[in-house]
């Protein structure tokens, strides 16, 4: 068992990269060779479809946005859960347990419940087609993951902590930014990358709540797939480049992927 | 059980060890007798976990040999070596009762259910654990859950030796005293050898027939709580063991007498000592420094109480020589001198004893 | 930890709850306005009482998609959790081998979810696909646009390929969390590898596998973006899930009545069953 033991692992990275490795080759193919018949590698390798991508503007534009909405998210999201991610983890007060599992119930809501009622709300309050409005609309399941992931990392930290700073006569916000932040450092690192991570993945709102100036990336790609018929090279070059930032974001938190998948509660 | 013996061991967590601080153990060999109560002592990153580690067979030593009873198992399995281990934090199998916790060893090799239930019972009496045995063992206290890890060693008749961790370290002070006495208790009741080990001089010296001090990956000193105490091979040891530890003093030996700020002192080994004078200290635990009218002229700095005696600090110049005194002696004011026990004054080479 | 009794702190969270308000209270009030109201457009609008509850409640193509939505839940449930723990226990300890198991793991977790439907779509292709073509070649008739079986196997498979390394983190966070001193006392208690899983390691997981059942029971619950992208739904309605039966009823027929009334439902189901797993999970723990 011990020494067949990497079997394991080595199959299931296989079969997750089988895929990965078919979209890889299918955008490095000509239109040509790909209605042609079934190849297993690319014959007549040809980097025009990412050409495309990066010298037209609603491909490019499509990741731009994307990256502005889930930049802001993230951003919003992480602000708004510390202090209240501290205040869950450090006091008592009125409704904190209903408080915190209402929060919790936004993460239970299913994206396709909310989509007519937000494009109401954002069209309402004249967000729509803005990045803002993903932005906001995805705080929705982001925030209450967000709180839930810091407020564990933070009970981990001794309350004695806050106290010994307290004596020194540390007045509260410096307290916070320049003692407590670094402390949980990695727990703020870990809440980002899921905010990125379930913004980035996240189609049906951000397709909801756009149109043309903030239309997402994934959308430009549904768009594709229906209106151009079979450019399955482009479409294929597209989705690669999507997986990019992803796999750079990992990279940055590889040493906390465990412990930050089990929201810092192990 | 089986008489335990280590021959020139060492180990290196690295690949290929460069020089002596590479080394987590450099080169020890001991022996432990059948059915004895041992002792390891020493400070953190001593290398005494590493050792134990090595004896239970959770590490292969990078060179010597572990005989037990004469016969090599540096290769043999933790599990082929029969031994029963008690950590510093507790290990029970949490979602099993008491009864099934002190059963499992049992069960896992394939022990009968009436031998079993037979010795459970048995061990869990000498344990006092009996009205425990139908609970979970995660609901257990801290102490009742290194009762818990104990007796899984102890229900195993062929275990060769028990060794025990730091096994003290999360029990609440006024239970570690009535744990410390179980462990003695057992020990003379069912007389298996037991290794305990520790940086805690009162638990060794209370538990252990013998101690070993170890430092730096070295065996600095190995011989019974009175040996250790009255005859330190090493001012390590000295200093480690007691409270206060020994006074070491610079010194010079001069035709067979020692030198202390010019004073001559009597002591048990200056007469052997044959070198050129360098390096040279003179140790004397403070139970053995007396008042007296004339001898080593000292400055009286501090008096403090410890319940039957008193810990009276002194100057030499730089250094510091403290003494313990019986309550109801008078302790002098400033200017007082100082004679040390000839009998219990020893010379020290580098740290080492002149021998 | 203890904590201290302290009003204010509700400042601290009160830029939380004024935002998930404005994102979840205002939009859910207008789905249950829209679910007790009868409209004929130009924003005229009857009260309707529980008739759109009681519509959905007993139609047909409810229950139909709730079974499929539990046929479906159920299947990667009984998939993914034991999968991911057998992975989880092989992978590496230490070593490099770690960081590279651990990144390439993560990796479809980042992807996002049309790319995901996409992706499967390219690679199940019967014609030109790498899996298509494959089990084709291999002498099995494979259609996912025409054979409801096949449609189901790459939904699954997919859904598999997708989310089954979240459990292998969460799971191999908690086994890395285990003391070594656990498996120690193990060898020296002569514990075979059964055992050892038995008593050491999935008492010690119940945690993680509890916070991984959960997120794996609600995300597939709510599984829309790929399904669709793959499928749409079909053939026929054979792939329909709630959400996307779902979308179906409110964006393409604009039946907001009935939409909003299984909005309803639905988050409801989610929310009980959510609730009901967690306490039985959490029976016996004090947390």
């Amino acid at each position: 068992m011990r020494r067949a033991g990497w079997l394991i692992p080595t199959l299931y990275i296989v079969f997750l990269l089988l895929p990965i490795y078919w979209l890889l080759a299918m955008s490095f193919k000509t239109t040509n060779e790909i209605l042609g018949g079934f190849t297993l590698w690319p014959r007549d390798f040809t980097l025009d479809n990412y050409a495309k991508i990066f010298t037209d503007s609603t491909w490019y534009s499509g990741y731009i946005n994307s990256l502005i909405y889930v930049g802001v998210n993230t951003a919003i999201s992480v602000a708004v859960a510390l202090p209240a991610a501290y205040a869950f983890s450090r006091y008592r007060f009125l409704g904190d347990k209903h408080l915190f599992f209402w929060l919790l119930t936004n993460r239970m809501a299913p994206p396709a419940v909310f989509a007519l009622p937000f494009f109401q709300l954002y069209s309402a309050v004249g967000l729509f087609d803005t990045h803002i409005a993903v932005a906001l609309a995805h705080t929705l399941f982001n925030v209450p993951l967000a709180v839930w992931i810091l407020e564990g990392f933070i009970s981990s930290v001794p309350k004695e902590l806050d106290e010994t700073a307290y004596v020194d006569g540390y007045p509260f916000w410096r307290f916070f930014i320049r003692i407590f932040m670094p402390t949980i450092a990695a727990g703020i690192g870990v809440a980002c990358f899921f905010c990125f991570m379930f913004s980035w993945v996240e189609l049906l709102l951000a397709k909801t709540l756009t149109s043309v100036a903030a239309k997402p990336i994934a959308a430009v790609m549904t768009r594709t797939a229906s209106t151009s018929g079979y450019e399955l090279g482009l479409l294929a070059a597209a989705g690669s480049l999507t997986i990019v930032p992803g796999a750079f974001v990992i990279y940055f938190v590889r040493n906390y992927i465990a412990k930050g998948f089990a929201l810092g509660r192990v | 059980m089986a008489k335990i013996t280590l021959q020139d061991l060492r180990h290196s967590y690295r690949g290929n060890p460069r020089n002596d601080d590479d080394w987590a153990l450099k080169r020890l060999t001991l022996e432990w007798r059948d059915g004895g109560a041992y002792a390891l002592l020493g400070p953190s990153g001593c290398g005494k976990t590493t050792l134990l580690n090595i004896i239970s067979g959770l590490i292969r030593p990078s060179e010597g040999r572990i005989l037990f009873d004469g016969i090599d198992v540096t290769d043999a399995t933790p599990e082929l070596r029969n031994i029963a281990q008690v950590f510093q934090f507790p290990v029970v199998y949490d979602t099993l009762t008491v009864y099934d916790n002190l059963a499992f060893p049992l069960r896992n090799r394939g022990v009968g259910e009436a031998e079993v239930d037979r010795i459970v019972r048995q061990i869990a009496a000498m344990l006092d654990l009996e009205s425990t045995l139908t609970q979970r063992a995660s609901g257990l206290s801290a102490d009742g859950k290194q009762k818990i890890s104990l007796g899984r060693g102890l229900v195993r008749s062929d275990v060769n030796v028990i060794m025990f961790d730091e096994p003290l370290t999360v029990i609440d002070p006024h239970l570690k005293w009535q744990l410390r006495s179980k462990l003695k208790e057992l020990h003379h009741r069912i007389g298996r050898t037991m290794i305990y080990v520790t940086h805690d001089q009162t638990e060794a010296l209370t538990f252990a027939d013998e101690v070993t001090v170890m430092k730096d990956g070295m065996i600095v000193q190995t011989g019974t709580p009175v040996d250790l105490f009255e005859r330190p091979r090493h001012v390590f040891v000295g200093h480690f063991i007691g409270s206060p530890g020994m006074n070491v003093l610079r010194c010079e030996v001069k035709g067979g007498k020692a030198l202390v700020a010019g004073q001559p002192v009597e002591s048990v080994n200056a007469g052997r000592y044959r070198g050129a004078g360098a390096g040279l200290q003179l140790g004397v635990r403070p139970e053995f420094v007396k008042f007296a009218s004339d001898g080593i002229a000292v400055d009286v700095v501090k008096v403090a109480d410890a319940g039957r005696h008193r810990i009276v600090e002194t100057r030499l110049g730089d250094e510091v020589v403290n003494m313990l005194q019986p309550e109801d002696e008078a302790v002098p004011q400033g200017r007082a001198h100082l004679r040390f026990d000839p009998a219990h004054t020893q010379i020290y080479e580098d740290g080492w004893i002149v021998d | 930890m203890r904590k201290t009794a302290n009003q204010k702190a509700w400042f601290f969270v009160l830029p939380v709850v004024s935002l998930v308000a404005f994102n979840a209270i205002v939009p859910l009030m207008t789905v249950v306005n829209y679910s007790v109201q009868e409209t004929f457009g130009d924003n005229v609008f009857f009260w309707a009482g529980v008739q759109w509850f009681e519509q959905v409640l007993r139609s047909d193509r409810f229950h139909a998609a709730l079974l499929r939505q539990l046929m479906f839940t159920g299947t990667i449930l009984a998939i993914e959790i034991p999968l991911g723990l057998v992975i989880a226990l092989a992978m590496p300890r230490k070593g490099p081998w770690v960081s590279v198991c651990l990144v390439l793991m993560a990796l479809p977790l980042l992807i996002p979810w049309n790319v995901v439907g996409a992706m499967w779509n390219i690679l199940a292709l019967p014609d030109i696909g790498l899996l298509g073509y494959g089990v084709n070649a291999l002498g099995f008739e494979y259609n996912y646009t025409r054979q409801p079986g096949s449609a189901w196997a790459t939904v699954i498979v997919m859904d598999v390929w997708h989310w089954t390394s979240l459990v292998v983190l969460l799971c191999y966070a908690g086994l890395m969390s285990i003391p070594d001193a656990y498996y120690q006392a193990a060898k020296v208690d002569g514990a075979r590898p059964w055992a050892v899983f038995r008593y050491i390691q999935l008492p010690k997981l119940k945690r993680v596998l509890t916070i991984a059942i959960l997120l794996r029971f609600m995300d597939s619950f709510m599984v829309y973006t790929e399904a669709v992208v793959l499928t749409g739904g079909g053939p026929g309605n054979s792939t329909t899930f709630l959400s996307i039966d779902l979308v179906k009823i409110a964006l393409g027929q604009f039946d907001l009545g009935p939409a909003a009334a299984m909005s309803i439902v639905y988050f409801l189901i989610v929310l009980t069953m959510s609730w009901i797993f967690y306490t039985l999970m959490m029976r016996n723990e004090e947390i």
